[in-house]
């Protein structure tokens, strides 16, 4: 029947076997082997369509193999509706920043964000060699500013720098500068600056704090960056790559970079410690009455945030299945794939003990209310292990 | 000096947008804020084309050829400046053949099957396309300091205003100053890729520290011409001919979108 379905309609061939897509998605027991013994030539061609797959995939980052974030999103993919609530976020966020810079009423900072901007956008040109490897990094531009300026003065010279380079250099669109700004300036001036510079810089800076800082500010501003942007794609709609494939993709490019832009971050961060360290923003600063929000305070508002973002976001995946699902739905008429085998079974079996919430639900119900709490215990979850690290790299650090 | 082709590059790129910004055309004389309503309605007007509709989204390539051959403008160039977000695009767009199958039509010629995901990877590209064409004919025919006019005159704060004219005027010195310093670094270390690790505080460091000292040398210079925190940006009349300008266009992009006048 396989057979005769593939002869009517052409293109469709090899996505019509379940095991074709799960293949296609990186599935060990669907594996080239594996094809190749049960039809040969079938399992050819799919061999074939990998090496192409595999071939864009590597013709087409360059800029990753230079060592660049692929982060500057194009208006191609971004709905109104996205690029609408982002610039509104990230306008939130711009009202807050122009508040606190101007109760800070030092007009000297003004030519100085001014300046510095320019200089991140100059710094951004230069190519820093990675010892070992034959490509590249570039300097973390968020983290870097709002170590000198705060956060504040920082995220709206982040919001100059972005819309400079999309208006001179298109790098980034017009409609999703929104987009841009929240993914790579809200991330990197407010968490980098208040979860990780902050707290490490309280009693003071040194080598070792400044490296830790930046790397870890760096990677995981630019980890939730990569992720927004594969969230507002989805949302948008401009894409048939699954979710999962997306994020995947993204996330491990995006940790390398964060590494490296971490590093050569840090390296100018302690020669300006050592030879200015007045310049630094938050070292030492151990007044509690400066009006800035304090670590609890931060990490209550992003406990807040991320409730709201679980709960809202997985009422929208209930009601739309992801790309994967739908495809599977479409394909084999059921979003669950059924595979016998041992290993598979094992492995089910092994989620299935521990997942917390299977399904992202109640097991059992189908509800929008059992989805939106899974969301919102899966945000807890989250807050509660990263405050527990936190809490616990406070206690090593106490008895070191 | 391989190297510093990439900087070199850029602010070639930026003299040669600066030289198109000062022709006087007409539609470089047009009212800024009227040139960033036009952009910004063309950009999110194609951008909320639904995705198999390659169709509706040709004849919006009006406005483009229309300001192209008005503002004299290379195409080239304006394509040449999809390189940087590309990868992206690409990377989003290349998957749809691959997953969304759905056969839509049928070439009898060469028995072929156009299914969904090839036109809506189609339709992503001409949006690409668009908006990038869009932004650069904007920003070919208007300086900064004209988007930022028109900014401030939508109420958006001054302090994000005078921050990013700054950083339009400091950033070819820093370019500038990029390109020697590289330079220098290449000439006395050659065989190098890039900036050696044990070069990556010193060096962009001491650049920091003279651009902070830049900074306050700027500060002072504008306290001495009585700068108070805001820069005081005269607003520009409207005339007649920049209303009809907007509102033409405006229109055009609605009827284009909305009625099915074909």
């Amino acid at each position: 029947m396989s057979r005769k379905r593939r002869s009517s309609v052409g293109l469709q061939s090899w996505i019509t076997e379940k095991n074709n897509f799960r293949f296609f998605i990186g599935d060990p027991y669907g594996s080239p082997f594996f094809c190749v013994c049960n039809n040969p030539m079938g399992g050819l061609r799919r061999i074939l369509r990998l090496i192409i797959l595999l071939q864009v995939m590597a013709e087409m980052p360059d800029n990753v193999k230079r060592g660049e974030k692929v982060m500057h999103m194009a208006d191609a993919l971004v709905s109104p509706a996205v690029a609408g609530t982002m610039y509104a976020l990230s306008a939130v966020a711009a009202g807050v920043s122009v508040k606190k810079v101007r109760e800070e009423n030092d007009t000297k900072k003004i030519p100085v964000m001014g300046v510095m901007g320019a200089f991140v956008f100059a710094t951004q040109m230069l190519n820093f060699t990675i010892p070992g490897t034959g490509s590249s990094g570039h300097l973390c531009g968020g983290m870097m500013v709002s170590a000198l300026l705060g956060p504040f003065a920082g995220f709206l010279t982040m919001i100059g720098v972005l819309l400079v380079q999309c208006l001179l250099f298109a790098d980034g669109g017009l409609l999703a500068l929104g987009c841009n700004v929240w993914n790579m300036a809200f991330y990197g001036c407010f968490l980098g600056s208040l979860v990780f510079w902050k707290p490490i810089m309280k009693n003071g800076a040194s080598k070792v704090k400044i490296i830790v800082a930046s790397v870890l500010g760096c990677i995981i501003t630019l980890q939730l960056g990569a992720f927004s942007v594969s969230l507002e794609t989805l949302l948008s709609g401009v894409s048939e790559l699954p979710f999962g494939v997306f994020v995947a993709t993204m996330q491990p490019i995006h940790l390398a970079i964060g590494a490296v832009e971490g590093l050569i971050t840090a390296a100018v961060l302690i020669f300006v410690n050592e030879a200015r360290p007045e310049l630094l923003w938050g070292v030492g600063t151990s007044d509690k009455s400066d009006g800035r929000l304090s670590f609890k305070a931060t990490i209550a508002v992003l406990a807040i945030a991320a409730v709201v973002c679980g709960g809202g976001i997985s009422l929208y995946a209930s009601a739309d299945p992801d790309g994967l699902e739908w495809s599977m739905e479409r394909v084999a008429g059921t979003a669950e794939l059924e595979a016998d085998g041992g290993a598979y079974a094992s492995a089910e079996s092994i989620q299935e003990t521990t997942s917390l919430l299977p399904d992202y639900a109640f097991a059992g119900s189908d509800s929008a209310l059992g989805t939106s709490f899974s969301g919102i215990v899966g945000g807890l979850v989250v807050v509660g292990l990263t405050v527990g690290g936190c809490l616990l790299f406070k206690f090593f650090k106490k008895n070191e | 000096m391989k190297k510093s082709s990439g900087i070199s590059g850029r602010l070639s790129e930026l003299k040669s947008i600066q030289t198109l910004q000062q022709r006087r055309l007409w539609i470089n004389e047009l009212h800024p804020l009227c040139k960033l309503l036009v952009s910004a309605a063309f950009i999110l007007i194609t951008m909320s084309y639904p995705k198999y509709d390659v169709a509706g989204l040709i004849p919006m390539a009006a406005y483009l050829i229309f300001a192209f051959l008005i503002g004299e403008l290379s195409p080239a160039d304006g394509i040449y400046r999809m390189r940087l977000i590309l990868p992206l695009v690409i990377f989003v767009g290349v998957f749809n053949p691959f997953f969304d199958r759905t056969p839509m039509m049928r070439v009898e010629a060469f028995d072929l099957v156009i299914t969904g995901g090839m036109i809506s990877m189609v339709t992503l590209m001409i949006k690409g396309i668009y908006g990038v064409l869009a932004a650069y004919i904007l920003i070919a025919t208007t300086s900064i300091e004209d988007i930022c006019r028109g900014l401030r005159m939508i109420h958006v704060p001054g302090i994000i205003v005078t921050v990013i004219l700054l950083i339009d005027r400091y950033f070819i010195i820093m370019g500038q100053e990029a390109e020697r310093i590289t330079n220098a670094y290449f000439l006395r270390a050659p065989k190098q890729k890039g900036i050696h690790i044990s070069a990556w505080g010193t060096l962009v460091g001491q650049w920091l520290l003279r651009s902070m000292d830049r900074a306050t040398a700027v500060y002072e210079s504008m306290q001495l011409r009585g700068f108070k925190g805001d820069f005081s940006i005269s607003s520009q009349k409207f005339k007649a001919s920049d209303i009809a300008y907007a509102i033409i266009f405006v229109s055009v992009f609605f009827i284009f979108r909305y009625t099915n006048f074909l």
